[in-house]
């Protein structure tokens, strides 16, 4: 039994390196340089490379870099350039977004300034990788399907980082760079909105998470308990279904009474994974902007039970009037 | 009939690991077997107490009907029925009817002569379950400590246990549970992305190869982990994402019990900083 189940290549063969289906080259070619890695090919391909860099690669990446080194060097000023504390509070360190006095002008550079270039230099990075994600694709005459699922977690991206900060009218509604910094941003926004959870559109890009997950241990499960069939060859299943194929999908059918066919279930897998970020980017972006406290829209719409003021109420300090 | 047209000869009997040929037959599409009935039983016994529970209490909103685990003062006791003793039973029924299914999953695959990848991952998903509403509460001493089943209940528990710990993003399985899930939902996008590119290429065009599959990789990211790697690797981020969730909540009482910010102390005071 033990011997069927493929969690890893026993045997490895070590074909000449495969140098890729032919692309047109324009001013960038697709590189040479290969390499070969016993321990990737325990698990996948050996291979590794040649890569494709082009025009939209290299900016982005250089666009990228920009991103990281402003971030990484302001968080570096903020320790007075000690190295040892910026290894040692690395995890506390953030590059914040301009303070709320600002709104959507432009701050000095020591007062957000950097914050909304990095912003600035990371998103154009983004798009540039995604141009560079829709070309290859074509250059290879294929569809653009992943470029989409890209460009859906660039929405939440951009919800995120620009387009709720603009509708709320200040840069300082964004997100901070920083690991602990922006997990904080996160309890804080939830916490200042009456409970994130309440949200049904987060509540919405929960369950595509958590599906998303399901979905793929099914259907990596399915494929690897059929690999000695050919199960894992999926667009040879797909054009020409075989045993393989016939096995998944009966699994599933006496398991649940439905299956999915090769195809249709990377269709399910493309659509929970993108729905993820795309109700994620709906939820934030109505939060603070046509909601301000989801338990109390919770309430309202009667989802939520009224729960009994154990503590006497409050002046909400949003609506007194004073700017942070 | 609801068979397919090349169902007929896969539809063997044997493979069952319990009752031989007695539950050996399908029902429409859906396999039987001991486990079919074990499940089936106790799926209707726990969504009946799920709905005598709705029935005993205030509302039949859907969104507010919650049937909550008994009082802390139970401890690891019996409640009575409707002060947690509900909850019990239908936790019982959870894990009977998860297991079955699990087991129903191992006896189809021995029918079908395909591995066990799918029932021993389900496995992990129940093991989270069971982390939550019986290790962790055994392990805390009251049933109490287990959620409520209910859809907006759930969601307060969540919010409730996690600021007992001040800020649960601060803790580190928790971190590592949710980069899994993250990198699971990209992996999934990348794979789903790419078979459907492959299959559904640009117009006029034949359907491209696993080839395309690698050189699109290789072009964009420089490496192409291959039609059998994606699977072993989707399938290793989505058990890392059950197994961290279930270690970040059951460490979260039993093996600390201050706030998740303060843990990462031990880091600032590490000797080697002076």
């Amino acid at each position: 039994m033990a011997g069927y189940q493929s969690l890893y290549t026993r045997v490895q063969v070590v074909p000449p390196h495969y140098p890729g289906v032919p692309v047109q080259s324009g001013a960038f070619t697709r590189g040479t340089k290969t390499g070969l890695s016993y321990w990737l090919g325990r698990i996948g391909d050996t291979q590794i490379g040649p890569i494709y860099l082009g025009w939209t690669g290299l900016t982005s990446l250089l666009f990228g870099l920009a991103a990281f080194e402003i971030i990484g060097l302001n968080m570096w000023a903020s320790v007075n350039w000690d190295p040892v504390e910026f290894i040692r509070q690395l995890p506390w360190l953030a590059l914040e977004p301009p303070p709320a006095k600002y709104g959507l002008g432009l701050p000095p550079l020591n007062d957000g300034g950097w914050w909304l270039m990095a912003g600035l230099f990371l998103t154009i990075s983004i798009m540039l990788w995604w141009l560079r994600t829709y070309r290859r694709a074509r250059q290879l005459g294929m569809g653009t399907h992943v470029a989409w699922a890209f460009a859906a977690a660039i929405w939440l991206y951009l919800v995120c980082g620009f387009i709720r900060p603009f509708f709320m009218g200040s840069w300082s509604e964004a997100v901070p760079f920083g690991i602990f910094p922006h997990l904080d941003w996160t309890a804080a926004f939830s916490l200042r909105y009456g409970n994130l959870l309440y949200n049904p559109f987060h509540a919405l890009s929960i369950v595509f998470l958590y599906g998303s997950v399901l979905l793929f241990a099914m259907h990596a499960g399915t494929v690897l308990s059929t690999v000695r069939f050919g199960g894992d060859r999926e667009v040879e299943q797909i054009t020409d279904r075989g045993t393989a194929s016939e096995r998944m999908a009966l699994f599933w059918r006496w398991t649940m009474g439905f299956n999915a066919s090769m195809e249709s279930v990377h269709r399910w897998a493309w659509w929970f994974a993108v729905l993820c970020p795309l109700c994620g980017g709906i939820g934030i972006l109505l939060t603070g902007t046509v909601v301000d406290n989801w338990y109390l829209w919770a309430i309202k719409h009667g989802v939520a039970p009224a729960y009994p003021a154990v503590v006497p109420p409050l002046a909400d300090p949003a609506l007194s009037g004073v700017m942070p | 009939m609801s068979m397919l047209n090349f169902e007929r000869k896969y539809r063997v009997r044997g493979g069952t690991l319990i009752g031989g040929d007695l539950f050996d037959f399908w029902v429409g599409p859906f396999y039987v077997g001991f486990f079919g009935v074990s499940g089936a039983f106790f799926a209707l016994l726990g969504t009946v107490m799920l709905a005598w529970g709705a029935a005993m209490g205030p509302t039949w909103n859907l969104w507010q009907i919650s049937i909550a685990p008994p009082d802390l003062s139970y401890g690891l006791g019996a409640a009575p029925l409707y002060d947690g003793g509900l909850w019990q039973i239908v936790t019982i029924c959870a894990l009977g009817a998860f297991t079955s299914w699990m087991l129903r999953e191992v006896e189809i695959c021995r029918k079908l002569g395909i591995g066990y990848h799918v029932p021993i991952i389900f496995g992990s998903a129940i093991l989270a379950y069971a982390t939550l509403v019986v290790i962790r509460p055994v392990l805390l001493g009251a049933w109490g400590h287990g959620f409520p089943y209910g859809i907006y209940s759930h969601l307060d528990w969540v919010s409730n246990v996690g600021y007992q710990f001040l800020h649960f993003h601060y803790n580190p399985a928790h971190m590592v549970a949710v980069t899994f899930f993250f990198t699971t939902v990209l992996a999934l996008a990348m794979h789903g992305g790419a078979i459907l590119a492959t299959a559904n290429p640009k117009k006029g065009e034949v359907v491209k190869t696993a080839e395309h599959e690698n050189t699109f990789f290789r072009d964009f990211i420089g490496y192409s982990i291959g039609a059998l790697g994606i699977h072993r690797l989707g399938y290793f981020l989505a058990l890392n994402a059950g197994i961290w969730s279930a270690i970040c909540i059951v460490i979260s009482g039993p093996f600390w019990t201050r706030g998740w910010p303060e843990w990462w102390s031990w880091w600032l005071n590490l000797p080697i900083w002076s």
